[in-house]
């Protein structure tokens, strides 16, 4: 009797260990959270199509860690970094008068060129300040954004569709509908399905780019990359020149990083300047270490499964927690609770560099 | 005849199943120094690990025998038992705090208080400190060792040889202090400052202190202790009044072992001419194994062993040839100058590193057998890679066939190529790591502590395997092992490093006293040599 019971408990722990604690957690409180709505009377296809359309949304941002996280500099939390390449590519494609699909497709080009640039500049200090780089990190992207919010004031560009409509300087949330870039991917080939709306050219490109990374992952500089993040001795002792790679890897990120802003941006509608990009890596992290990633080790099936878990909470919690709590703004308090409790979590995982 | 102020009675000790002290008896007397001596793992520090009650004896099963103190049995569970009965340590590494002065380090934790009116109110923690008193005992301490340096200067900015003696001082202050042991004190210490604390030694020796001195370097145990006794192996295997021995026989004693020289064709020929790697004063910057100028010449064709006792630099020189520590220096391999601190060119020159830190070097312990074997390869020479467009991708049949093989030719033991190679013995591992050099087809291997941490059996299994890897596919081998027993059934020829330095090159057959006189560097001192040599 003992002894069943000893293998019973023994079970639950494998389970635990081969899922991961935070992404069962979170997990079975999707699937109570999907019961209460249904049971409230929110309709689960309008709760599915916003998870779809929200994680597509954010997923490449969240793709973004994987890179920095198997190179062994931990998640990106400078992802504003790249988020600020990408706003620039779009602002910039705008100014020279594009619409439309070609818009979206100078923009992303533009924003892949300041990335390569800047992120190249970005893994240089990282490799000066090994071991603390995830601080430095956090702090980098805070700084980046302040700087920006200088630039866009004062660089001289002066589309109508986003100066402000007095004075100089470009305003803060800047629409897309007035140069036809608005839902471009969410729109292409949508269809609905029971109910459902798949936003087909948005989850393309996602599952495309993640792809590429997974593929990435597999050649010989993908592997060369990983190793060095998870044993640098080693690693150096085998000829990898680690530092090399730390950079690459790192421009891959915050190339990811300024995709990542386009897409969110044509599906949200507008593009958000100033201090809008300083919190955004932080659901990033968190949804990949949901997923089951932690700051030394992570994969592409990482991101997947963890930016619709995290995607489908937020989008679930909020309805649900406005009936059960009229008048309250508990979902947005959830929010934080989750996604920054995810973050410490992780980190208290976080071995010591030195084993 | 003295009385006896410490004895020792058949300690024992296991680790995990290991027999690491067996029956060791010893006894220290009022005012005698008493030195201790032996190879690295014979037992040295064990032995006073017990004698300290630390903590990890008691957590490994305690230990078995006696310890007396005057003759009172005393049952020693913790540190502070030891220092209550008066045993003291100078430590090797100084435990001292820089920015505090030489009173106030002496004085730690042991502060001379004055009430004041807080205090009366809030407790004794709180008690002014009494500099006056304290610095009239730490200069009594400093004076006892003929310290001429002012007691209230910071620590920090002392010469290294003034640190020591304060270590000493701040025992030597501790009333009730009996025995101390000196852990290779001089060890750090420049020549003169050497000698100004063997005559400290000698002071405290005559004020009825007993003196433990852990030490390897003969001279200075000839010349201050009274008895020596030699450990070996855990085992006690003799204690001699100094007067009656001399660092021939204890260099002997320490050493001695029965050798099997596996090599049957050891007298086969060498071209001594066909260097296929020169060393000229080498440097390496390898944290507690600096190397500090060797020349060596490999010839092609042999297996050359490196050993010397920890820490002396031995384990520095193939970390420093493959560029995993900073190395200064003139290197020609096969013919060509070898361009250093650069791991890239030196595998690709043909060298090929087996290292000592086996989990953390050595392997990657979460991936696979397969990926651990062919890592290497795939970087540095593009082996089993196909290339699709911009992209090279493993070529995932050719690294399985070659992993199969390596697996079957070397013996590992596992399941398949895909286990992890964490998940293997200590042995097998090792295995792996080879398998990861070899597949580099390298005209030199380097290997370091190639029997580290794995069992007897594995121990004769890698050896072979080494012997084999040089005899069938002509592979030079330079292998760096503490075990000298190791290197004398294999070598060709075995260069002993101590301090930094090469201290001579002998044939495995030399006999042990030579052995042991240059793992503990007094062979080079000639007047030594002439006079055993006229005898």
């Amino acid at each position: 009797m003992a002894e069943l019971k000893d293998k019973k408990r023994y079970g639950i722990r494998d389970v635990i260990q081969s899922v991961g604690l935070p992404t069962l957690i979170i997990g079975v409180f999707l699937i109570m959270l999907l019961f209460a709505g249904t049971a409230l009377g929110i309709p689960l296809s309008a709760l599915l199509s916003d998870t779809m359309r929200r994680a597509g949304m954010n997923g490449i941002l969240v793709l973004a860690m994987v890179p920095s996280i198997q190179s062994g500099t931990g998640p990106n939390f400078a992802l504003p970094i790249g988020i600020v390449c990408g706003l620039f590519g779009l602002v910039l494609s705008i100014e020279f008068g594009f619409t439309g699909v070609t818009w979206f497709v100078v923009a992303v080009l533009l924003a892949v060129i300041f990335a390569v640039f800047v992120g190249y500049f970005y893994g240089k200090l990282l490799n000066a300040v090994k071991g603390s780089e995830m601080t430095i990190a956090t702090y980098t992207g805070f700084s980046i954004v302040a700087f920006m919010c200088l630039l866009w004031l004062m660089l001289p560009l002066s589309h109508p569709n986003m100066q402000w409509f007095m004075g100089k300087g470009l305003r803060e949330t800047i629409q897309l509908d007035a140069i036809g870039g608005a839902h471009i991917l969410n729109d292409f080939l949508k269809f609905e399905l029971f109910g459902v709306i798949i936003p087909t050219g948005l989850l393309m490109v996602f599952f495309a780019l993640c792809l590429i990374i997974w593929i990435h992952s597999k050649s010989k500089m993908g592997i060369s990359i990983s190793a060095g993040g998870i044993n640098p001795q080693f690693s150096h002792a085998s000829g990898v020149e680690i530092n090399k790679n730390r950079i690459s890897a790192n421009i891959i990120s915050t190339i990811l990083g300024a995709v990542g802003i386009i897409v969110y941006s044509q599906s949200y509608g507008y593009a958000q300047l100033y201090n809008a990009p300083l919190m955004m890596a932080f659901p990033a992290v968190a949804a990949i270490l949901i997923g089951g990633a932690t700051a030394s080790k992570a994969k592409v099936s990482h991101v997947i499964i963890g930016v619709f878990l995290f995607q489908g909470l937020l989008t679930t919690a909020l309805p649900v927690a406005n009936r059960v709590f009229e008048g309250t703004d508990l979902s947005e308090i959830m929010r934080m609770v989750i996604q920054n409790g995810i973050i410490l979590y992780a980190l208290t995982q976080v071995k010591g560099g030195d084993k | 005849m003295k009385e006896n102020l410490l004895s020792l009675k058949n300690i024992s000790k296991m680790y995990y199943g290991n027999k690491v002290l067996k029956d060791i008896s010893i006894q220290v007397k009022k005012g005698e120094i008493h030195a201790l001596i032996g190879e690295n793992g014979a037992g040295k520090s064990t032995l006073m690990n017990i004698l300290f009650g630390m903590p990890v004896i008691h957590s490994t099963g305690g230990y078995e025998g006696t310890i007396e103190m005057e003759g009172e049995q005393k049952d020693i569970k913790t540190p502070f038992d030891a220092m209550g009965m008066g045993i003291g340590m100078v430590h090797q590494e100084f435990m001292l705090i820089p920015g505090f002065t030489i009173t106030e380090n002496i004085k730690l934790n042991r502060e001379i208080t004055k009430k004041n009116p807080i205090s009366r109110v809030l407790g004794k923690r709180l008690e002014t400190l009494d500099f006056k008193s304290m610095n009239a005992d730490a200069r009594k301490a400093l004076d006892t060792l003929d310290m001429n340096v002012d007691e209230f200067l910071p620590v920090a900015g002392l010469p290294v040889g003034h640190m020591q003696f304060i270590e000493i001082a701040r025992e030597i202050d501790k009333e009730n202090i009996k025995l101390l042991v000196f852990d290779e004190p001089t060890a750090v210490l420049a020549e003169s400052e050497a000698d100004n604390l063997l005559a400290a030694m000698k002071k405290l020796a005559r004020k009825g202190i007993g003196i433990i001195f852990i030490s390897h370097r003969l001279d200075e145990i000839i010349k201050v202790a009274d008895r020596v006794t030699v450990l070996r192996d855990g085992e006690h295997v003799v204690t001699k009044d100094t007067g009656e021995t001399d660092k021939y026989e204890i260099a002997q004693l320490m050493v001695g072992r029965k050798v099997s020289i596996d090599r049957v064709d050891s007298d086969r020929h060498l071209d001594q001419n066909d260097c296929i790697l020169k060393i000229r004063n080498l440097e390496v910057g390898m944290p507690g194994e600096r190397v500090k100028g060797i020349d060596l010449e490999i010839r092609r064709g042999e297996i050359f062993g490196i050993g010397g006792l920890a820490g002396q630099g031995k384990i520095g020189i193939a970390n420093g040839l493959m560029g995993v520590f900073p190395a200064r220096g003139e290197v020609e391999f096969n013919g060509t100058p070898l361009d250093l601190n650069n791991p890239k060119e030196a595998i690709k020159s043909g060298l090929s590193f087996v290292s000592e830190d086996r989990k953390g070097v050595g392997l990657l312990l979460d991936e696979s057998i397969e990926l651990n074997i062919i890592f290497s390869a795939l970087q540095i020479h593009n082996n089993f890679l196909n290339k699709i467009g911009p992209f090279w991708f493993k070529d995932s049949h050719r690294a399985k066939t070659h992993a199969e093989n390596m697996i079957k030719e070397l013996d590992i033991r596992c399941r398949s190529g895909s286990q992890r190679a964490g998940s293997l013995s200590g042995g097998n591992q090792q295995k792996v790591c080879l398998a990861r050099a070899l597949t580099l087809n390298p005209k030199l291997l380097l290997v370091s502590e190639p029997t580290r941490g794995i069992d007897i059996g594995a121990k004769k299994l890698v050896i072979d395997l080494l012997l084999k890897l040089n005899k069938e596919l002509g592979i030079t081998i330079v292998m760096t092992s503490s075990e000298l027993a190791e290197l004398r059934s294999i070598c060709d020829q075995i260069a002993i490093v101590c301090e930094g330095r090469i201290e001579g090159i002998l044939p495995p057959d030399a006999s042990d006293a030579d052995f042991g006189l240059m793992m503990s560097g007094s062979y080079n001192r000639k007047n030594g040599l002439e006079e055993r040599r006229g005898s």
